[in-house]
């Protein structure tokens, strides 16, 4: 098995530790889009130190974070992390404990709750649909629900963005789970919702139906649709979000998706070579542009700030020292790698 | 945004088409008028015209067929909201703009419409069997004085009572047969009042039948405010977990 070197920055842990959630770009960067009546350009969500307790239990504790009109943000997180409660209490279904936020452009308190729901849509965990109705019974209860004009003509445009046309007659108990998923996402689209609430949209779906979704999600994006999306599969988030929150009742992150591996990752080069060096320390350490190393199964982990410097340096100090070198490569983190770090931590910290 | 009577519209629209294709419901619906049609037919069978009883036979058949607005709305409640929440579509519905007393209106409509339509088509038949069959003198004492209007007045009044307990029940329960079965047994009390004038131990009269149907309307629209102001959106989505 191989060993991997400490890769991750101390210091961007030790922040991430800590109450704040680590934000990467200085400023959250929020795209610009048309507000809510076409003028002001706010943010679709601004979320201020929300928490919501269940009796003693925290379901998630002083988030903060500002979703932009336009786009797509991943909310990830473990089983139980908060994702789903977030979600329920940003759609005004259940009250927070404390904290304040806003949802497309509207203050989040119960008075306004039908308001913020007509501007908004959900698509909950399990689809909800109703079984013995047909798809476009399903659609026109909803849409009455919403109060639309043009019932037929939405329902139509919904059906279509999920390629759904020729199953409209179809009672909806009679659909895989794969195609309910998708009478829900039509559902959710009926009302040109300004921000649109995702939770886990793929969740028990096989791979040719999650890519479908991952596609309608994608195009949604395209047409400037803000999303709200939950997950616990890290490359969806990757796939689909224009920036990323980890959530572990705590907000431990924040960023773009590569961004995010960068700040918690060290940059590193994997050197392997045909045979181990004789005096690693002597030719390893007098290369100027290593900042640690340690050695690998195959060869050894260079912890460098720029690896586009430090890839020729060590080239050459190898080929002096005699070293059959079969490959220098910057080794790359995925979110995933991000992901379990952080949640690692956390159960380390709870057995603590 | 004020009351919108389209909401409460969709949902009716949703819930009676549901109800089509529910064997449970449809099943309720055909086997209870069937069941209240046989059991005052019964009665008034045995019932003879010098039988010193006759007026206790007729207000036991009356009342029989008063037990169809007090036991179907618990039964199609119960279903309307735990139901909803079993199917996994009450989350859904409560996060469209709908405000709650449009959801509870339109609840309570589901249970109404059906329900009146059916106990009504029951006493008509009722009385058309006993126009065509039954002893004059029979017919005489059920179309004289306050029967016909004592069964008019208190079959709606009687569903009401029985939806708003219904939905109170179905709101806090997580299993659709208790929710049932308290429902049921919730709706029972002001059966019994109507039970004691039917059966003559107080002495009925057009004036008391228009008293209680009066009291029994205050208690339906006071059991609405208290169910209305019950309902939590929160308790709904979370379930009893809350
Ligand atoms: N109604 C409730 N009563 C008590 N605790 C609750 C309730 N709903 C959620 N919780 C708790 O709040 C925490 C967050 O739950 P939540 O469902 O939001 O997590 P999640 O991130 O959506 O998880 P998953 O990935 O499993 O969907 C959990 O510890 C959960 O047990
Ligand atoms: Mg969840």
């Amino acid at each position: 098995m191989e060993v991997r070197p400490p890769l991750v920055d101390p210091e961007a842990t030790a922040r991430s530790g800590s109450a704040e959630p680590t934000t990467v770009t200085e400023q959250v960067k929020v795209p610009v889009g048309p507000g809510p009546d076409g003028s002001r350009p706010d943010a679709a969500l601004a979320v201020e130190h929300l928490t919501k307790r269940f009796g003693d239990r925290v379901a998630f504790d002083d988030v903060s974070f500002k979703v932009g009109y336009g786009e797509v943000f991943g909310f990830l997180g473990p089983n139980g992390a908060g994702k789903t409660t977030t979600v329920r209490t940003l759609g005004t279904l259940i009250a927070p404990s404390s904290g304040s936020a806003s949802v497309a452009g509207i203050p989040l308190s119960a008075k306004n709750g039908s308001a913020i729901r007509s501007r908004i849509s959900m698509m909950p965990e399990s689809p909800g649909l109703y079984v013995r109705l047909t798809v476009t019974e399903n659609l026109q209860c909803f849409a009455g629900l919403y109060d639309l004009d043009d019932v037929p003509g939405r329902i139509g445009r919904a059906l279509r963005a999920v390629n759904l046309e020729d199953r409209a007659r179809d009672l909806c108990g009679s659909l895989s789970k794969g195609l309910r998923q998708r009478v829900a996402l039509a559902r959710a689209l009926l009302n040109d919702p300004a921000v649109l609430f995702l939770d886990e949209p793929t969740s028990g779906l096989d791979p040719v139906a999650t890519r479908e979704v991952h596609e309608l999600i994608s195009s949604l994006r395209e047409q400037g649709v803000t999303i709200f999306l939950t997950t616990h599969r890290l490359e969806e988030a990757e796939r689909l979000c224009d920036r990323v929150a980890i959530l572990n009742t705590t907000l431990r992150l924040i960023g773009r998706p590569d961004e995010l591996r960068q700040q918690l990752f060290r940059r590193s080069l994997d050197v392997r070579l045909r045979a181990p060096l004789g005096d690693p320390g002597d030719v390893l350490g007098a290369v100027p542009e290593i900042e640690r190393w340690e050695q690998t199964p195959s060869g050894y982990a260079l912890i460098v700030p720029d690896p586009d410097l430090a890839a020729p340096a060590v080239a050459r100090a190898l080929v002096r020292a005699g070293a059959d070198v079969l490959s220098i490569a910057e080794s790359h983190h995925s979110l995933e790698d991000v992901y379990l770090e952080l949640v690692n931590e956390d159960v380390e910290a709870k057995a603590r | 945004m004020s009351f919108s009577w389209r909401r409460v519209r969709a949902i009716l629209r949703k819930e009676l088409r549901d109800y089509r294709r529910n064997r449970f419901v449809i099943g309720t619906m055909a086997a209870v008028p069937v069941l209240f049609i046989i059991l005052p037919t019964i009665q008034l069978i045995a019932a003879n015209a010098t039988n010193k009883a006759l007026t206790l036979r007729i207000g036991l058949s009356l009342l029989y067929m008063l037990v169809i607005p007090v036991t179907m709305p618990s039964v199609v409640c119960a279903y309307a909201v735990v139901g909803e929440r079993e199917q996994g579509t009450l989350e859904p519905v409560l996060s469209t703009p709908v405000r709650r007393e449009e959801f509870l209106i339109a609840k309570a409509l589901a249970a109404f419409v059906p329900t009146l339509v059916i106990a009504y088509a029951v006493f008509g038949i009722f009385l058309a069997i006993a126009a065509l069959f039954a002893h004059p003198v029979i017919v005489s004492a059920i179309f004289m004085g306050s029967h016909v209007l004592v069964q008019f007045l208190f079959t709606p009044l009687l569903a009401g009572w029985a939806i708003w307990v219904g939905i109170a029940v179905s709101t806090r329960s997580t299993d659709v047969r208790v929710a049932q079965q308290l429902s049921v047994l919730g709706s029972l009390p002001p059966l019994v009042i109507v039970a004691l004038m039917s059966l003559n131990v107080i002495s009925e009269s057009t004036a008391l039948a228009i008293g209680l149907a009066a009291a029994l309307l205050a208690f339906d629209l006071l059991a609405w405010r208290v169910v209305a102001a019950m309902f939590d959106r929160e308790r709904l989505v979370i379930g009893g977990r809350g």
